[in-house]
């Protein structure tokens, strides 16, 4: 992947050497393609553009005429912070994400390592079937599951959502793990294991380190996808365990509207995601497409 | 001391059979070389006997004692792989170094192993790199350093000059002979490439779809090939292929029919087929000679010429013959050229691939690698 | 070789495994001690008990007489939740309303995706922060991206929409009452777009240089090549994109759920939230769990196919 993208790159330049015709007419197409490609870019970020910008208005200036002119204020982060709720759900948010991409790690990598390097006829089967529970559509079992968490009294509790969300994304911790797996030399294990390392010494000195890049974009993956999903956390949870998703949905009401105030917290829940978003973008595309794409 | 004996290994993934039950003989201190067209098991060979793969069936014997049932880490082997496989995120020393450190062996004594053999491959600056910024050649080196640090009695090496250019190949081949002199080690080769075979080899084993087809010197190999696939295998280029008819045998070799009509008597024994019958004659192309009296006609197809030598390809009836001719000869294509050959370098097939013996030995069919210096071994510069 | 069932992914996918497991037990290689079966089991059983049970329930409950808000009525209902499923009228415009949104979001991600993986694929000033901003909405939690809409975008008074509008001398639009399909397609799209751009980006970067290069030499302009090399290199990237959205767009709910809760009327209910409103509105589990077991069958027909083509890129 980065190699395709450094032989572009690395030839790019290699084109306009000279000063002709045909140089001024390449330089006007970049400068073209350059406003094309910027303005639809704005075009989509756009929304959430707006949405930082109206977390630093009064809630009078966010509910008037669009305007870039005002004088920022942090008074909405101020007041969303100090409301017990916010750091509440911020928390189940965070315990709930993390807590459920480590437990679906330390499931999936001993999974993933043995069908990586130690495969069998089953293993495809395996990896497909793991997939195939993916397919099993969240409202098609949105009854046994409320009724199994009403009953074990898991409704609206943090462990409940872990589990769901460690249950969900396992497939997709397995399938990127094992394609990473893959990608690692085997020779490089077996010159381990000719220097005498067992399994574990095998995993901690070499696949470890060196698959640390594909875990944590994994991990990462699986952190966005539990903080951003939206339709367990709707509907398992209500006052104790709801995460950010539930408690930005409390907003939706159309009578305590506070814009302003629905911004700011709203920025605050999407930055982190954002940002993990923007560094793991290339390795989450094996991930998302269970490696059919790369 | 360090010998290896294979008994009837055979090696099966599901129901195809990978290794076809070899024996095998390696003496203590042999570079043997197993060579053969890819897929021919060589690979699992040397992975069998590394302990990476399990064999199916047959016993393998490390001085003796059975290993089939010893981790690879405890055959006392080392292995350099065609990746070179060096941990990525250690550097040159502490991939060196890594055996020990799992051993539990002293960071001293660690580091005091590892700069001997940096010393003998030239290694010593490098230690503190990453394999990243090294060249191949340097990598390779580190890959070998890796073994000499087990101080292995066997040193196993899978394709280890695959990876290299043409230059560096040939370097590598001198430095990997003058190790091997240097270690005093008994060293297990594998390789695609027959050059590398005959250059190095003590002994070379011919494979085939999982069949030892010969073992044997270089030299035995090239005069004395056991088969047509063997005589194919070895030497480039290629052997050429005649079809012929026999016409008689007696006490002074095999009379034979060439394409054309001619006939010619060959020293080979013919006894096992006086009934006469189609036979096909093995020539290579340096034993091919042009000459305006010779028995066989062919038009000139491609001429390269490499200088000192010029390659012809000659068309005969249905076959393209190689002739390796004179650096000068003002052929040109098209034209129409007579050729004959020597007849102590022709060899015979019958219908199944298999040579018909010759009647004398070669002078040189025994000769060992080590038997190319001078007798008073004081030679090294 | 055969790899037992080629493609576990049936109705219920889960029940070929199990005659799978028993069968080749014996073949768990040993490595260290450890066995790969044992490595592999807490993943394979967690996953197969998750699918399993509350699949069976649902299953069970379509079958069953049973309303949370009439404890008195339960038994064995054999098909009458079905029955009645399929002669409500609300499940035949959840199925239309469903059919809509995944077809209209569809085709808006893969045609704007293919034409923007296009677009940043070639190079510009600040390429990389442009495919970054592009790309950004889909890591904006649903809840979050359908109130930003709804308040800040979509809002008949002070939307910027409608601002935009007035400022060009047109009317303005309410949009979640005369439009709420289109509103919430529009919400959903503007979601997925950035996931097809990112797929196809990452796949046209595979795309080989030189046959490009070739192709110029050949005299390809540029819409030659988009149609004859860019497009047939994509082809595969496109259908992934497209199997995997569509299993995620056959059960939108939060978008649903924060702006329009189903309505006006019916407008806005698909298939999901029409589930939610029979199994935690009016509490009927018989019905809720009828309506699973159809969205369940329409997932698995996409499923298959997907299946299907990623484990011919597993054989590869």
């Amino acid at each position: 992947m980065t190699t395709a993208k450094n032989q572009t790159v690395a030839r790019a330049p290699a084109a306009p050497t000279t000063r002709s015709p045909l140089t001024s007419a390449l330089l006007n197409r970049r400068l073209w393609l350059g406003v094309l490609g910027w303005t639809l870019a704005l075009v989509i970020f756009f929304p959430i553009f707006w949405m930082i910008v109206t977390g630093f208005k009064t809630e009078a200036e966010a509910i008037a005429d669009p305007s870039l002119i005002f004088s920022p204020t942090l008074e909405n982060y101020a007041e969303v912070q100090s409301r017990a709720g916010y750091a509440k759900f911020a928390l189940n948010s965070v315990v709930v994400a993390f807590g459920s991409t480590l437990l679906a790690l330390l499931i999936a990598i001993p999974a993933a390592y043995s069908m990586a390097f130690l495969p069998t006829k089953r293993t495809k089967g395996t990896l497909l079937w793991m997939l195939s529970t993916k397919m099993l559509p969240p409202v098609g079992v949105l009854v046994p599951i409320y009724l199994l968490f009403r009953d074990t009294g898991l409704l609206d509790t943090r462990t409940g959502l872990v589990i769901v969300y460690t249950l969900m994304n396992l497939p997709i911790v397995v399938w990127m793990l094992y394609t990473f797996f893959k990608d690692m030399p085997k020779d490089i294990l077996e010159a381990g294991r000719m220097d005498g390392a067992g399994t574990l010494q095998e995993v901690i000195y070499l696949l470890l380190p060196l698959t640390l890049p594909g875990i944590a974009s994994t991990g990462l993956l699986a952190v966005i996808l539990s903080w951003n999903e939206a339709f367990w956390s709707l509907n398992l949870t209500s006052s104790q365990a709801a995460p950010l998703t539930a408690y930005i949905a409390s907003f939706s009401s159309p009578e305590g509207l506070f814009w302003a105030k629905l911004s700011a917290a709203s920025t605050m829940a999407i930055a982190p995601i954002l940002i993990f978003g923007w560094l793991t973008q290339k390795q989450m595309v094996r991930g998302l497409t269970f490696g059919a794409v790369k | 001391m360090a010998t290896l004996e294979l008994k009837q290994i055979t090696k099966s993934f599901d129901d195809t059979h990978v290794i076809k039950g070899v024996d095998l003989e390696v003496n203590d201190r042999e570079f043997v070389v197993f060579v053969g067209p890819s897929g021919c098991g060589k690979s699992t060979l040397m992975r069998m006997i590394a302990g990476l793969e399990s064999a199916t069936s047959g016993d393998i014997l490390i001085d003796g004692a059975r290993m089939n049932e010893v981790g690879p880490a405890d055959r006392g082997l080392a292995m350099v792989f065609q990746s070179y496989a060096l941990y990525p995120h250690m550097t040159v020393e502490d991939n060196m170094g890594f055996s020990m450190r799992l051993a539990g062996v002293s960071k001293d004594k660690r580091r005091e192993k590892v700069l001997e053999a940096a010393k003998i491959l030239q290694l010593e600056p490098l230690l503190d790199r990453k394999p990243k910024a090294l060249s191949g050649g340097q990598r390779q080196r580190v890959a070998i350093g890796r073994a000499i640090v087990r101080n292995p009695s066997i040193f196993l090496f899978d394709e280890p000059l695959s990876n290299l250019d043409a230059a560096l190949r040939v370097q590598m081949r001198i430095e990997l002979a003058r190790l091997h002199e240097e270690l005093d080690a008994t060293m297990i080769y594998v390789t695609h490439d027959q050059i590398e075979a005959m250059t190095m080899a003590d002994k070379i084993v011919v494979l085939q779809s999982g069949e030892v087809e010969q073992v044997g010197s270089p030299m035995e190999l090239y005069h004395h090939p056991r088969n047509r696939f063997v005589a194919g295998f070895i030497g480039s280029p290629k052997m050429n292929f005649i079809d012929v008819e026999l016409v008689s045998s007696d006490a002074e070799g095999v009379t034979i029919k060439l394409p054309g009509g001619e006939t010619r008597q060959v020293p080979i024994d013919g006894a096992a087929h006086a009934s006469g019958g189609a036979l096909e004659l093995g020539v290579r192309p340096e034993h091919l000679v042009l000459d305006e009296q010779g028995p066989m006609e062919g038009r000139i197809q491609v001429l390269e010429r490499l200088g000192g030598q010029t390659s012809l390809y000659v068309q005969m009836g249905d076959n393209l013959l190689t002739i390796m001719a004179d650096g000068d000869v003002a052929y040109r294509v098209n034209d129409s050229v007579r050729f004959g050959f020597s007849s102590d370098r022709a060899h015979l097939f019958d219908a199944d691939g298999l040579s018909l013996a010759k009647l004398h030995r070669h002078p040189l069919a025994g000769l060992r690698r080590q038997d190319n210096r001078a007798p008073s071994d004081t030679v090294d510069q | 070789m055969s790899a037992g069932r080629v493609i576990p992914a049936g109705f219920f996918p889960a029940t070929f495994m199990v005659t799978d497991m028993n069968k080749t037990r014996t073949s768990g290689r040993t490595i260290g001690g450890l066995r790969t079966l044992s490595l592999q089991a807490p993943a394979v059983s967690l996953l197969f008990l998750w699918m399993i049970v509350p699949l069976a329930m649902t299953v069970w409950f379509s079958l069953q007489r049973y309303n949370l808000l009439m404890p008195g009525m339960t038994g064995f209902a054999g098909l009458e939740n079905y029955e009645y499923l399929f002669t409500d009228p609300a499940l035949w415009s959840a199925m239309g309303t469903t059919l809509l949104m995944v077809g209209w979001v569809l085709v808006i991600t893969v045609v704007g995706g293919t034409l923007l993986a296009v677009l940043f694929q070639q190079d510009f000033m600040g390429r990389g922060i442009a495919r970054v901003l592009a790309i950004s909405p889909f890591f904006v939690m649903p809840t979050v991206s359908a109130l930003v809409w709804k308040n800040m975008m979509m809002h008949p008074a002070n939307g910027v929409l409608s601002w935009v509008a007035e400022s060009l001398g047109l009317p303005a639009v309410d949009w979640f009452s005369s439009l709420p399909l289109t509103s919430v397609i529009i919400i959903v799209a503007w979601q997925w777009l950035p996931f097809a751009l990112l797929i196809l980006l990452t796949a046209m970067q595979s795309l080989d240089e030189d046959q490009v290069e070739a192709a110029r030499m050949d005299g390809a302009g540029p819409i030659a090549i988009f149609f004859f090399i860019t497009l047939p290199h994509l082809k595969r990237a496109i259908s992934v994109v497209i199997m995997i959205e569509m299993i995620f767009l056959l059960t939108i709910f939060a978008e649903i759920f924060v702006t329009t809760s189903g309505g006006p009327g019916l407008a806005t209910t698909n298939l999901a939230y029409l589930i939610y409103i029979r199994a935690l509105l009016d509490f009927d589990v018989g019905m809720a769990s009828a309506g699973g077991v159809v969205a369940i069958i329409l997932a698995n027909i996409v499923a298959i196919f997907l299946v299907r083509m990623v484990a011919k890129n597993l054989e590869s």
